[in-house]
Formats: C-alpha cells, sequence, structure tokens
C-alpha cells in the first residue's frame, strides 16, 4: 500500500512538473497573434463574474479568430478574488508572455495588479474592475466599466430627475468596497439633488442572512424608495423579507443587482418593478446584443450578464484600437502599451454596453447607463 | 567548534540557518543572472513573510504546545499598523530600507501588545478551548480593521471607528478606509529584508528553545502539573511564547503587506490562520526548518500547478494528502534513515 502510494505520489509530481514546462513552452511560438491576458476568480465566492469574463472574452477572441486579420492568443488565471494571487497570476502570464492585459476583474486584486502593469508598462483594460484607485495616478490602465463613484451620483440625479421619490432609503454593506464606494457618492449626490435620505442601514459579511431590522427601519421612517448598493446575492433577501413585511417602496438597484432574475430559487415575482442602472441589457433588440447573448446562451447555457458584457466589448475595443494605431503582434508590450495609451482617448467605440463610449486620459470611461425596470421576468428600458 | 557540532539541537540549528542562507544565496545568484521567472521572483517576499509566521506559529504550538487558529490576526495587525507607519514616515524617512525597517518594528510592537492583550484571557485556558478562543480573537481583530478609519494631515493622526470622522484637512491622507484596507502602498518589501526576518527570528527562536526560559516553556507543553510543582509560572511562560509568535507574525504582516499595493483586512481571515497551521503541521511540530520548507513548498506549488488550469486546488489537496502520508510511512522513514547517516539517533525523538 505504502509503495503504491510512493508511486503515486512520484507520478503526481513528474506530471506537476511537466505542466510546469508544459504551459510556459509555447511562449515563443507565432509573433501573428497578440497576448491578451487576464486575471480573475474562477474559483471561490466571486467565481461567477471571473468566468463571465472568461467566457465572454473567449467568445469575442474566437469571432475576432475567426474573421480573419487580426488575431487574439487568449490566456486567463485564476486569482480567487485575493490581491496576493492575483499578482501571482499576473506574473505567471507576464513568464508566458502577455502583450497587452485585460486586468483583473475585481476591484481589489485588479488595483494591486494595476501597480504591477504600471510599472511593467503592460497596458490593461479592466472588464469590471470599477474602484477608482484602480486607474488614479497611472497612465496606462482603462476601464471598461463605470467607476463606483460614478454609479452612486448617476443613480441619484436619476431618481431626482424622474421625481420617482423625496423620501429615500439605503441598505448597504459597509464591509464592502464596492457598496461603499457607490454609497458615498449616492448619499453626497442626493443631498444636493433634494433627496432626503431618511434611513441609512447597514450589513455585514456574515450578518446578511435577516434583513428585518433594516427594512423595519426605512419603512417607519416613510422612504418611498429604497436604493441597495449591493450584489444580487444580499438584494434579493432583502426582497423576499420585504415582501413577507408588506412593505413595496420602490427598489433601486445598481449593476450588481443584473443576475437576480436568474438566481436559483428566488420567486422573480418579487423582483417586479425593481429599478436598476445598468449598461447592459441581455433582452435588448440590438442585433450585436442579441448575437452575443445568443451564442453565450449556446456555449455556456446560461444568460450573460453585464461582466460578461464588458469583458466582450474590451477585447472588441482593444481590436479597434490596435487596428486604428497601426500595431502588429511583433511589438513589444512596452511598445503596445505607448501605441494605445494615445489612441484610447481619441476613440470612440459602438459596443454591447453601450454606443459611442469614449475615455478620458485618467482611464475612465464615458457611456450613457441605461435604467431598466424589471417587467414579467425581463428587463425593460426605460427611456 | 567540534564540541558544538556534537550537540545535537546546536547541529540542527546550524543546518537550520545554513540550509536559510543557502537558499537566499542560490535564489539571488539566479535573479541576478536574470534566469528566474517573474512568477518566482514575485513569490520570494511572500514566500519570506510565510516562512516567519510558519516559524512563529510553530513557537506557540510546536513548542509551547498550544493550538491557535488565530495567527492571522497578529499579521493582520502587523500590516495595518507597518504599512501605516511606513505611510506616515514617508517623508520623515526617506532612506527606503531603513523605513521598511522601522515599519516592521512598529508592525511587531503592536502585534506584540495586542497579543499581550489577548494572551492575559486565553492563556487561562487549555487545549481546545484556547484554540476556540484564538479563533474567535482572529475574527474580531479583522472586524476591527474593517471598521478603521486612520487619516493623517497636518495635525497628525486621526483615528475613528465605524464610519470617517477623521475629517482631515485638505493636505490629508485617509491611510486606512475600513473596508476598503489600505491603498496606493509604496511597496518597499525586498527579498533581502525577508532574509534577514527569517534569520533574525530562528536566532530568537532558537535561542529561546535553548534558554532556562525554552526549558520551562518546554516543560509546561509536556507536563504542566509537574511544572508547576516545581515553581515554574505556568501564565508567565507561555505569555512569553505567546507575546514573542504574536511579535514575530506582526513584522511578517508588515513584511508582506509592504509588497503588495494594497491590503484588506479581509485577507487575513480564518482560511490564512489554518494555511499557516497547516504549514506547520505539514513541516513536523517543533521543526523550524520543517516549517520553512513547507512554507515556501506549500507557497509555490499552487502557482507551480496553474498548467491544470480548473483541476488546480484539486490536484493541489491531492499532493498535500499525499505528501502527508507519505513523510509519514514508517518504510520511508527507515529509508531516509539509512540514507542520511546519523539521523537514525533523531528519529526516536520525533
Amino acid at each position: 500500500m505504502k509503495k503504491i502510494l510512493c508511486i503515486l505520489l512520484a507520478v503526481v509530481m513528474v506530471i506537476g512538473l511537466l505542466a510546469g514546462c508544459g504551459s510556459s513552452a509555447p511562449a515563443t511560438s507565432s509573433a501573428t497573434a497578440y497576448k491578451l491576458g487576464g486575471t480573475g476568480p474562477l474559483t471561490g465566492v466571486a467565481a461567477i463574474y471571473g468566468n463571465a469574463v472568461k467566457n465572454a472574452a473567449e467568445i469575442a477572441v474566437e469571432e475576432i479568430n475567426a474573421m480573419g486579420g487580426l488575431q487574439f492568443d487568449l490566456r486567463f488565471e485564476d486569482d480567487t478574488h485575493d490581491a496576493e494571487k492575483a499578482v501571482n497570476a499576473y506574473n505567471t502570464l507576464k513568464d508566458w508572455g502577455m502583450q497587452i492585459s485585460l486586468g483583473s476583474v475585481t476591484s481589489k486584486p485588479c488595483e494591486a495588479t494595476s501597480a504591477e502593469t504600471y510599472a511593467d508598462r503592460i497596458f490593461a483594460l479592466t472588464p469590471s474592475a470599477s474602484s477608482v484607485a484602480v486607474v488614479s495616478g497611472k497612465d496606462n490602465q482603462f476601464q471598461m466599466c463605470f467607476t463606483d463613484p460614478s454609479q452612486g451620483s448617476l443613480s441619484a440625479e436619476f431618481i431626482a430627475d424622474r421625481g420617482l421619490a423625496s423620501k429615500v432609503a439605503v441598505i448597504w454593506k459597509n464591509d464592502d468596497v464596492y457598496s461603499k464606494g457607490i454609497y458615498e457618492t449616492f448619499v453626497a449626490a442626493a443631498s444636493e439633488m433634494g433627496l432626503e435620505v431618511v434611513s441609512d442601514t447597514t450589513f455585514a459579511d456574515g450578518n446578511d442572512k435577516d434583513f428585518s431590522v433594516q427594512i423595519a427601519d426605512a419603512q417607519s421612517n416613510g422612504a418611498e424608495l429604497v436604493f441597495l448598493p449591493m450584489y444580487y446575492d444580499a438584494a434579493s433577501l432583502i426582497l423576499t423579507q420585504a415582501s413577507t413585511a408588506g412593505y413595496s417602496p420602490i427598489w433601486f438597484g445598481v449593476d450588481g443587482m443584473d443576475g437576480i432574475l436568474t438566481l436559483e430559487g428566488f420567486d422573480t415575482s418579487l423582483a417586479e418593478g425593481v429599478m436598476l442602472l445598468t449598461p447592459f441589457n441581455a433582452d435588448s433588440e440590438d442585433e450585436k446584443t442579441a448575437a452575443f447573448v445568443k451564442k453565450y446562451q449556446e456555449k455556456f447555457g446560461e444568460i450573460p450578464n453585464q461582466f460578461a458584457a464588458d469583458a466582450y466589448d474590451c477585447v472588441y475595443a482593444y481590436k479597434k484600437a490596435l487596428e486604428a494605431a497601426g500595431a502588429n503582434p511583433s511589438m513589444s508590450a512596452q511598445e503596445l502599451n505607448d501605441l494605445m495609451i494615445k489612441t484610447f482617448p481619441t476613440m470612440s467605440f459602438d459596443g454591447v454596453t453601450g454606443i459611442g463610449m469614449t475615455w478620458s486620459s485618467d482611464g475612465t470611461v464615458s457611456k450613457r447607463p441605461m435604467a431598466n425596470v424589471i417587467q414579467n421576468g425581463t428587463y425593460v428600458l426605460l427611456s | 567548534m567540534k564540541k558544538l557540532w556534537k550537540n545535537k539541537t546546536t547541529r540542527k540549528s546550524f543546518v537550520t540557518y545554513a540550509f536559510v542562507v543557502l537558499a537566499y544565496v542560490i535564489l539571488q545568484s539566479i535573479a541576478a543572472g536574470g534566469g528566474m521567472k517573474s512568477s518566482l521572483k514575485g513569490m520570494l517576499v511572500p514566500i519570506c513573510a510565510y516562512v516567519v509566521m510558519a516559524i512563529s506559529l510553530n513557537l506557540v504550538v510546536g513548542i509551547s504546545g498550544e493550538l491557535s487558529l488565530g495567527h492571522a490576526g497578529f499579521m493582520s495587525v502587523g500590516a495595518f499598523t507597518g504599512v501605516t507607519a511606513a505611510i506616515a514616515l514617508q517623508n520623515a524617512i526617506p532612506n527606503a530600507p531603513l523605513r521598511l525597517v522601522v515599519a516592521m518594528v512598529v508592525g511587531a510592537v503592536f502585534a506584540g501588545i495586542v497579543g499581550f492583550l489577548i494572551g492575559i484571557p486565553v492563556l487561562r485556558l487549555k487545549g481546545d478551548y484556547l484554540a476556540i478562543v484564538t479563533l474567535a480573537f482572529g475574527e474580531i481583530i479583522k472586524s476591527i480593521f474593517n471598521n478603521l478609519y486612520v487619516g493623517m494631515d497636518g495635525k497628525g493622526l486621526h483615528i475613528s471607528l465605524l464610519e470617517d470622522k477623521t475629517h482631515l484637512m485638505e493636505d490629508g491622507r485617509l491611510i486606512i478606509a475600513g473596508p476598503m484596507g489600505i491603498g496606493g502602498i509604496q511597496k518597499i518589501a525586498t527579498f533581502t529584508a525577508g532574509f534577514i526576518l527569517i534569520l533574525v527570528c530562528l536566532f530568537v527562536i532558537f535561542n529561546l528553545v535553548n534558554s532556562r526560559s525554552g526549558r520551562a516553556i518546554m516543560a509546561i507543553r509536556d507536563n504542566r502539573i509537574a511544572a508547576e510543582s516545581v515553581g515554574i509560572s505556568v501564565t508567565k511562560y507561555k505569555m512569553m511564547a505567546f507575546v514573542i509568535s504574536a511579535a514575530m507574525a506582526g513584522a511578517a504582516g508588515t513584511l508582506f503587506a509592504l509588497n503588495y499595493s494594497t491590503v484588506v483586512a479581509n485577507k487575513f481571515d480564518f482560511n490564512t490562520s489554518i494555511l499557516v497551521l497547516v504549514f506547520v503541521v505539514f513541516g513536523g511540530l517543533g521543526n523550524m526548518l520543517g516549517s520553512i520548507i513547507a512554507a515556501a513548498v506549500l507557497t509555490v506549488l499552487p502557482e507551480a500547478l496553474r498548467g491544470f488550469a480548473t483541476y488546480r486546488m484539486l490536484i493541489y489537496a491531492i499532493v498535500l494528502v499525499l505528501v502527508m502520508l507519505a513523510t509519514n510511512s514508517p518504510r520511508l522513514k527507515a529509508l531516509l534513515a539509512r540514507l542520511v547517516p546519523g539521523r537514525k539517533e533523531e528519529g526516536t525523538d520525533g
């Protein structure tokens, strides 16, 4: 028995060694394709986002490579939503010979890898890392998504402009960067816009199952609208518990709410009338979007979320920028970096998450958010 | 010298020092030659930090015999206080290596103080109870840093809990921003600093273990009642091991955090504590060289297995199980004893 174990162990070790060599061997392969790399959580709590980005990027790369012309070689590494692992994954990609980067999927890991890509002069366009720290002070870091603060102020503006409510409540997650970033600008913009925040309650990791206190507080203070800057898993519980408590204000979410309709075990009728600000609508009639959604569904059996759409756009934006800059795949990462820094702020890009997107030289994107309301189990655009 | 060499414990410590120095020299020369992959290069500092974490936890678990499940909490204290010091002193001490040393000392001192405070209630407990309480303290430290705001401006440091009430002046900078942790850290941690920290920690541990206090600590581990009966103060010696271990973990935390541009409290959770405990158990309780090797190997392994893509963590777990079984096999131990003369005599003390 022991002998078998030892032999097995030796075999596993040898395979490990070989695998290590195997992955680095093709580094010298063709200089006909751009080496595009990215990191994201493919395992762990945030795996849903990383996999969405990876899948969508694969679809885009396949499509572009099938067109002939410009070619991409995509490699996506797991970072388990951890800054340390993200830097490790980034270094692995660097060894592979990555020329342009998709940064990291989630904010904190991306903050860590963006410091590395900045130092190494490798251009990065992140699909979904939305915190300001990702791009601030770094000339070669660009975003495809809105920054968190802009989501908060855009939501407040939207609510005030439409006159949806004058008394609002906010429930937010105080140990989450994403939630806090949106909350802070929402509250600041709300007071400017004359909205009254009558209830402001929080929750945190490990304390995110029972929301009766927060809901009762919003209800007793007479909030007509409840703003939920959080991901859909917590939001689904709030909707369920509020319905049990007989409280039915207007619910308003941001892009993290996207995905609530596909959540297993959630009664989607509770989400009727929920408004959310998101740049991507999978039910859009737009030709490009419909084709992307169809392909994604065929290949992975689910409806793509906003992260997937952003990743899909990232690859196409790269294609456009590389063609516009007259780059070629034999250029070094540093040369491509300089070209991309010059090209991105000058171009306008149409994708599935918006038409006429532009980037400012600080790396933030400007595109119009679309406000959707959930009706009969699908998103309907609020025009 | 010959006499020293005959002493088993002295020989063991010299072998450990030699191993660390040799590993450092080899790795540095590969790096200088440009032959090192960036993935390994990027892991050098975290490996040093984990090695220090492992040997410091080994002092508590292996030497003092108390199961602590909250070691990442001390790493967290060291990381946050050390980085805060490094940022606050950015202008006062422009010299990066000096600032790193000051930051690590600050991290170690704060972690030591926290270790002392936690030790007062915790060390009155035994066995399983102690394990659970240390686990709880690790979580408490995590939630404190998730809700702590520290800013600095011309008037000095401002601290507030739960919400940002620091009211900084215009030139101020929010250093610790609650759940967002610390961002924009200047990466001043170096492999050489990590190497020196390992040597210092080994020096402290080996000298402690071979001292009067060290023997008292081990006597308490082996038989508490007997130790008490000869007049050894149980709380004092346990506390000594616990505080030294916490301080080392704090320095490791500072080193670790200063190697990345950002750090969040959630990084130092229960999983990290268990990971360090795995290093210790893997390398053998009380065996410092084992801890060093285990920490290095188990940090590199998941990265080396990236070729397996989706099956990576599964294979990591399988390798872990197999190595545990293999290293505990009597047949393999016998084989090792035959290959390495002089090892046999050590086999008996486990």
